[in-house]
């Protein structure tokens, strides 16, 4: 028996915060939240280096075929060097939607493509948890048309994956004609969204999505799981640097991590924030080895993870007095990055009442 | 990642679960004082005495499983694994645990390190079969978080120890034939150097215990007179002056045993059936959407406490994986999370939540409202949170210690 990761995952994780250590410092943060995006493509065509595009494409299509868990790892560590980089829709949401929803010849087509990074992903599932009155996705026949709000990973993408309200998935060529792409401006900066305004499109269904849930379902479970990974990986960082400054800091003639009142702060932050690491790799480790709690678990650990990251975001500016609200620091970058996961993919109360459905029925 | 039992261990748990068939429904002739223990009685089959009980447990390999049969245990090695197997089939099965308490949890543990052969022998068999109580003697009105400003005095006159002073907050004082209890020997020394761990026979002259009521009215505290008591030489533990050293292991006992991981399960489920079945305003409490998102909220923590044991349970299991920090919460996250578990129920019940006692209309025994407030009393007791946010942040992220007043030693 044995919880926890893996020494090939920890191994993993380590280069991916090795690279944003040395690629992404606060400096270049600043610079790409300054609309350089020439330091946000290095940063991304350095994490594809690593590999992570292929991270959960089967090797039979040229990918490392690995599973949820691994993918969450990294997700954490890109959350902890705030990488601007896609990974949630491009990597991770996309390939499994194909592997799980798509016909042999879709995965055949799509995933040795996205392997060798050809084929790069704008992924919108918002009609599925949390659909606007506006925003209304119609598929007719192989065209779809309506709105689809926040689709992640578009900056780079070759083409977009849409999801209906009823979890009807389908491929969007991103150069087909009829597609209105209207860039919108979140709070982070390191991680893009678009709204896409689609008349009457060509659209590619994958072929187990056209009466089933159960792939948009999965989609969303791992999707949020990396949102979740990717907020306690920021959240984390936001603590140690709170510590670290706590150290050093001095009033009073003295550090002001003496200070019970800064101390018990930071107390309370690790204190809420240890059990996440089990929670996100238990509910990872879920989606392959325990179907039955699988769902259940993406939801928990999506709105605790929210929830409690959101009070470290908080607390550990506090801690850093008035020099956390200023940019010199550039604590905020983590702050706001913590502040769009939890926004994505359902907010914590409609994920919630999502688990209790699960379990009333 | 990988939690799957070996074939050794699913053998254990069909051992375990074919155990607890057998004693479906066992009761005691001798009921435990404790309230909580009523909670899990049901239809009476088999019936032993508490004693009885202990010595099947250990027959079985169930109970003081690594502790030496020399000393009344089973003899085994440890298996942190199958003590989970175990707590965990007991907990579903709701047979009854083994007797815990101080003597047990935190005494034998001592003893068995750093006890001498006579004192293994005279105390561990009749604290594991449950034949002899104790309690501890560590609080003193003027020595709680700060314990080791403890005065009580213990002088060496004639062969004897003659100890003067007060303890308090000594749970099960009244029914104790043992108390374990740290005294002031070397008045000269320096603070932390000057304690001794004695062992005090409860029945010895110029004792005198007073029942100290809490807020339950039922989980009896006491406070301990000691006016120029009398015991043996030889009724130490470790050397003279070094007490502090001997209660700090014994002290890390009782932070893991205060708040059993299942425990906190079973009582989500139980919340869980309360908020289907009673109804507020016609439709089942379950279906409030207020009350439901509290509930959803606190299921989220307690997965996450869950995953976390988990994690504690594998580094046990790995010595290579590090959870300093990881252990280092658990007793402030166990018993805030607890109580805000009971203090949801209260909630959700409306006025019906505040019965107590033998009242009409008390549901579950009025066990939520007990247990609300029985664990303020574990938040505060055996180092408060605010101490625990001391340790966190001191040992566990290095952050610096507060200057101390000037004088104060």
């Amino acid at each position: 028996m044995y919880f926890g990761l893996s020494e090939d995952q920890i191994f993993f994780q380590d280069n991916i915060k090795r690279f944003l250590e040395e690629n992404s410092s606060v400096d270049i943060l600043r610079k790409i939240a300054a609309d350089d995006r020439t330091f946000a493509k290095d940063i991304h065509d350095g994490i594809v280096n690593l590999g992570i595009n292929g991270l959960l494409v089967p090797e039979e299509f040229g990918g490392l075929g690995l599973d949820i868990l691994f993918a969450a790892a990294i997700s954490e560590s890109l959350g902890y060097g705030a990488g601007a980089t896609p990974f949630v829709g491009s990597y991770v949401m996309a390939p499994i939607a194909i592997i799980d929803g798509g016909s042999d010849k879709q995965k055949q087509n799509y995933l040795t493509n996205v392997a060798s990074n050809e084929v790069k992903f704008g992924v919108g599932f918002s009609a599925l948890t949390g659909a606007r009155d506006d925003s209304e996705i119609q598929i007719k026949g192989n065209k779809i048309s309506g709105r689809s709000l926040f689709v992640l990973d578009y900056e780079y993408a070759t083409h977009f994956m849409i999801s209906d309200i009823n979890g009807c998935i389908g491929v969007i060529d991103a150069q087909a004609n009829g597609i209105d792409l209207v860039e919108l401006k979140t709070i982070d900066r390191t991680r893009n969204v678009c709204e896409l305004i689609l008349k009457n499109v060509d659209f590619e269904i994958l072929e187990q999505t056209k009466n089933s849930k159960n792939t948009a379902e999965k989609v969303i479970d791992a999707g949020r799981i990396m949102l979740a990974a990717d907020s306690l990986g920021a959240a984390q960082n936001m603590i140690n640097k709170a510590v670290d400054y706590a150290k050093e800091r001095k009033q009073f003639g003295r550090a002001i991590g003496s200070f019970q009142a800064v101390k018990h702060m930071c107390a309370e932050m690790v204190a809420e924030l240890e059990p996440c690491y089990a929670l996100i790799w238990h509910a990872a480790h879920a989606q392959k080895h325990m179907p039955n709690e699988a769902r259940l678990m993406a939801c928990q650990a999506k709105s605790h993870l929210s929830d409690v990251t959101k009070e470290v975001a908080k607390k550990s500016t506090e801690v850093h007095g008035g020099m956390g609200f200023t940019d010199l620091l550039g604590l905020h970058y983590w702050f706001k990055r913590i502040g769009l996961n939890r926004q994505l993919l359902g907010t914590p109360e409609r994920v919630r009442e999502e688990a209790a459905l699960l379990q009333l029925n | 990642m990988d939690l799957h039992y070996s074939k050794e261990y699913l053998d254990f748990e069909k051992e375990v679960k074919a155990f607890c068939k057998k004693y479906d429904g066992v009761t005691f002739t001798d009921a435990s004082k404790n309230p909580l223990a009523s909670l899990s009685s049901k239809k009476k089959k088999i019936q032993v005495t508490r004693s009885e009980w202990q010595k099947i447990l250990i027959e079985q390999g169930y109970f003081a499983r690594a502790v030496p049969k020399e000393y009344g245990g089973y003899g085994g090695e440890p298996d942190i694994l199958k003590s989970r197997i175990i707590a965990t089939e007991f907990s579903k099965a709701k047979t009854p645990a083994p007797m815990g308490g101080q003597g047990i949890d935190m005494l034998v543990p001592t003893l068995l390190e750093m006890g001498t052969q006579e004192q293994k022998e005279k105390y561990i068999k009749p604290t594991l079969h449950g034949e002899m109580i104790w309690c501890q003697g560590y609080s003193e009105p003027n020595a709680g978080s700060d314990l080791a400003a403890l005065q009580t005095k213990g002088e060496l006159i004639d062969g004897e120890w003659v100890i003067n002073g007060q303890k308090i907050w000594t749970s099960t004082a009244q029914y104790s034939q043992m108390m374990f209890c740290l005294v002031r020997t070397e008045p000269e020394a320096q603070k932390h150097a000057g304690i001794s761990y004695l062992l005090i026979p409860m029945d010895s002259e110029g004792i005198e215990v007073r029942p100290l009521v809490d807020m339950t009215m039922k989980a009896g505290f006491n406070e301990v007179f000691f006016t120029d008591v009398k015991i043996p030489e030889t009724n130490i533990v470790g050397k003279r002056g070094e007490g502090w050293a001997v209660a700090n292991a014994t002290l890390g006992h009782e932070r893991g045993s205060l708040a059993p991981p299942d425990a906190i399960m079973n009582r989500l489920n139980m919340l869980i059936d309360l908020m289907k079945q009673e109804k507020l305003d016609g439709k089942p409490l379950i279906e409030h959407s207020i009350y439901r998102d509290r509930l959803m909220k606190i299921q989220g923590k307690i997965m996450a406490s869950q995953s976390h044991a988990l994690r504690l349970l594998s580094a046990k299991l790995n010595p290579g994986q590090d959870v300093k920090v990881g252990k280092m919460i658990q007793k402030l996250v166990g018993t805030e999370l607890r109580h805000e578990l009971e203090g949801l129920a209260i909630d959700v019940m409306g006025e019906i939540g505040v019965l107590y006692e033998d009242s009409p209309h008390l549901r579950d025994k009025g066990s939520w409202q007990f247990i609300y407030m029985y664990f303020l009393g574990l938040i505060i007791g055996g180092g408060t949170s605010q101490i625990q946010k001391n340790i966190i942040s001191e040992r566990g992220l290095g952050l610096p210690k507060e200057p101390k007043v000037q004088g104060a030693q």
